[in-house]
């Protein structure tokens, strides 16, 4: 900027030159317009980094803000029942007694036992996909088909299992003696088992495929069959990536809402075995916060959302510090 | 072959076919789902079903046009928000891959990722509808919450896989960071990101969870953000735990529109990932 400047007053004072220096002065122009346009090309690029790292620390502050609305909404709650409030058995908003146990046994129960229904299949679609079939259009369709599953809206799956299951359940039920319900424990479990299949699978597909094939190869020059190298080579090897799967799946399972809902029953009553009708901490919340107009019972049921957020949080980042390692 | 032998063949085929028997079992519910709610859906569609709004219960001819209309609208405004945020987010994550602000912004979203709908619905819930009741927005918040952290990692994943030649030639020219970003690395690697976000909108397009206490829902065709709004997955929820059995029956048809719906978006993602070979 300066030196053009120079050159302007320069050639003012010297008219007689002006026919050789009007050229020059074009190009001083010319640089004065380019430098004017860095200077500007240099204030939008700090703005633009400026605005990534205030973005970036949005999201922070948006992960750390939904932990203090938390807490903070849940205090009238936490003052009011104290710790008790997670081992109390009764739920009764009307008398104003509010014990969280019967739902956090139906959580656990719901979701434990949808793990169980569903490892076996998950894992066997992982070794299929994996390890026997990598390739070719079956397989493909497989793991095609297992990833829709997890498209499916879960309002469906409840919607369904509210049309099909529910029924089947009945006379599973009547079957084994047991009050035909249908509704309940058992059959959320059978339904969110479905829904968590494609978590752990696609992961522990990935996970079988990523171990060295000299390692196959070398149980199998020791006359290791398939079977032995699965057992012995594959899973020893995945083990972790195959547990950080089913962590994954487990999270999902217990933030699950809407299925477990409309199939659950909603019953506020300690659960007495896996036939009986419950509430999972996501479904009580789902039927009860939007008429909660007590003070108390609306912060207890945010405290209910806060206990779920802890729980999924430190299970997904186990999962995943797990997977990282893994892949590393 | 000894015996000894033939039972360790034995052993490994029978494992075989149990893992064959088992992984083509996991198809069957999902085939059951789609045929189920074909058959029951398929009669229920017709042009008054889709144009028409709720009816009272006993009267005939009512349709879900304004729950279609709601979903398009909370799900685009949901997109909006989160579409700049995410991408934005991702590109830092991207460029800066060991700072101390990545490496919390990545916790962030990996904590995101893995929040259930429903803890998302009670925050949009307590931000929102608390001060200023029911809305549309509220809902488009939670669900860009939602969004958030898929548009981010895709983002992320993808600019990490240009090769880095790419922008140390751009920078060689005298090109200054945001344009190397908008008008290099972006432009290459925009198919990564763009089925990064049709994931996060096939994703967010079956929610009901977090819409339940924020949209809300209503019977009539609405199309103002401040007040609430139907939602094709709520009007199923509501519409399939009501004893009345018209409703019911309306009910097949809103899961057959959602379900097409959303199963198209999923399609639409995989084709758009075939065709560009990305990775997500």
């Amino acid at each position: 900027m300066e030196t053009s400047l120079d050159n302007t007053v320069v050639t003012r004072s010297e008219p007689s030159l002006r026919v050789i220096t009007s050229n020059a002065t074009q190009k001083n122009v010319k640089t004065a317009g380019r430098e004017k346009r860095s200077h500007r090309q240099i204030r939008t690029e700090s703005v633009f980094r400026r605005s990534l790292v205030i973005v970036s620390l949005c999201m922070v502050v948006l992960v750390l803000g939904i932990l203090i609305t938390l807490i903070v909404q849940s205090v009238p709650s936490l003052k009011a029942l104290g710790v008790g409030y997670l081992w109390g058995k009764t739920w009764d908003p009307v008398r104003d007694i509010y014990g969280a146990l019967p739902f956090l046994l139906g959580t656990l129960l719901t979701s434990f036992l949808a793990l169980l229904i569903s490892v076996p299949f998950s894992f066997a679609v992982a070794i299929f996909l994996g390890e026997y079939y990598p390739k070719g259009w079956m397989p493909d369709l497989l793991k095609n088909a297992v990833e829709l599953i997890a498209a499916v809206p879960s309002v469906i799956y409840g919607f369904w299992g509210l049309a099909v299951m529910v029924p089947m359940v009945q006379k599973l039920e009547t079957v084994i003696h047991v009050p035909p319900v249908g509704y309940g424990i058992f059959t959320s479990s059978l339904i969110l088992a479905i829904m968590i299949i494609p978590y752990s699978a696609s992961l522990g597909r990935s996970m079988i495929q990523m171990v060295p094939s000299s390692l196959k190869e070398a149980a199998y020059s020791l006359g290791a069959t398939r079977w032995e190298v699965i057992r012995s080579v594959i899973i020893p090897y995945t083990r972790s990536g195959l547990f950080a799967g089913v962590l994954l799946s487990l999270g999902r399972a217990l933030g699950e809402t809407m299925a477990v809902t409309m199939v659950i029953g909603n019953t506020t009553s300690m659960p007495q075995n896996i036939f009986s009708t419950g509430n999972t901490m996501a479904s009580v919340i789902a039927n009860e916060l939007g008429e909660a107009d007590k003070h108390v019972y609306n912060a207890a049921l945010i405290e209910l959302g806060l206990v779920l957020f802890f729980v999924t949080v430190v299970i997904n980042i186990i999962g995943k510090k797990i997977i990282t390692k893994f892949s590393n | 072959m000894s015996t000894r032998i033939k039972y360790r063949i034995g052993k490994s085929t029978a494992f075989q076919a149990l893992t064959v028997v088992l992984s083509a079992s996991c198809v069957i519910p999902l085939l059951a789902i789609l045929f189920y709610i074909i058959k029951a859906g398929i009669t229920k569609i017709n042009w008054s079903f889709i144009t028409n709004v709720e009816k009272p219960v006993g009267e005939m001819g009512g349709g879900v046009a304004h729950a279609l209309l709601g979903s398009i609208i909370i799900i685009l405004m949901a997109a909006l928000i989160a579409v700049p945020i995410g991408i934005m987010v991702g590109i830092y994550l991207g460029e800066n891959k060991t700072s101390k602000l990545a490496y919390w912004s990545r916790l962030s979203v990996d904590i995101l990722q893995g929040v259930p709908s429903i803890v998302i619905g009670i925050v949009a819930y307590i931000w929102m509808v608390k001060p200023f009741g029911y809305s549309a927005i509220s809902g488009s918040i939670a669900l860009s919450i939602m969004m958030l952290p898929i548009v981010v990692r895709s983002t992320e994943e993808t600019l990490k896989l240009l090769p880095d030649s790419l922008r140390e030639a751009a920078y060689a020219l005298g090109m200054p960071f945001h344009r190397v970003i908008l008008k290099v690395i972006v432009p290459c690697g925009i198919s990564g990101i763009l089925s990064g976000v049709m994931l996060s909108v096939a994703r967010i397009a079956g929610e009901t969870a977090p819409l339940l206490f924020t949209a809300f829902g209503c019977q009539f065709l609405s199309a103002d953000i401040r007040k609430p709004m139907e939602t094709l997955p709520h009007v199923v929820f509501k519409y399939a735990i009501s004893p009345y059995n018209e409703w019911k029956e309306l009910a097949w048809g809103a899961s057959l529109i959602l379900l097409l719906w959303v199963l198209l978006l999923n399609i639409i993602t995989k084709v758009i990932t075939r065709k560009w070979k990305v990775q997500l």
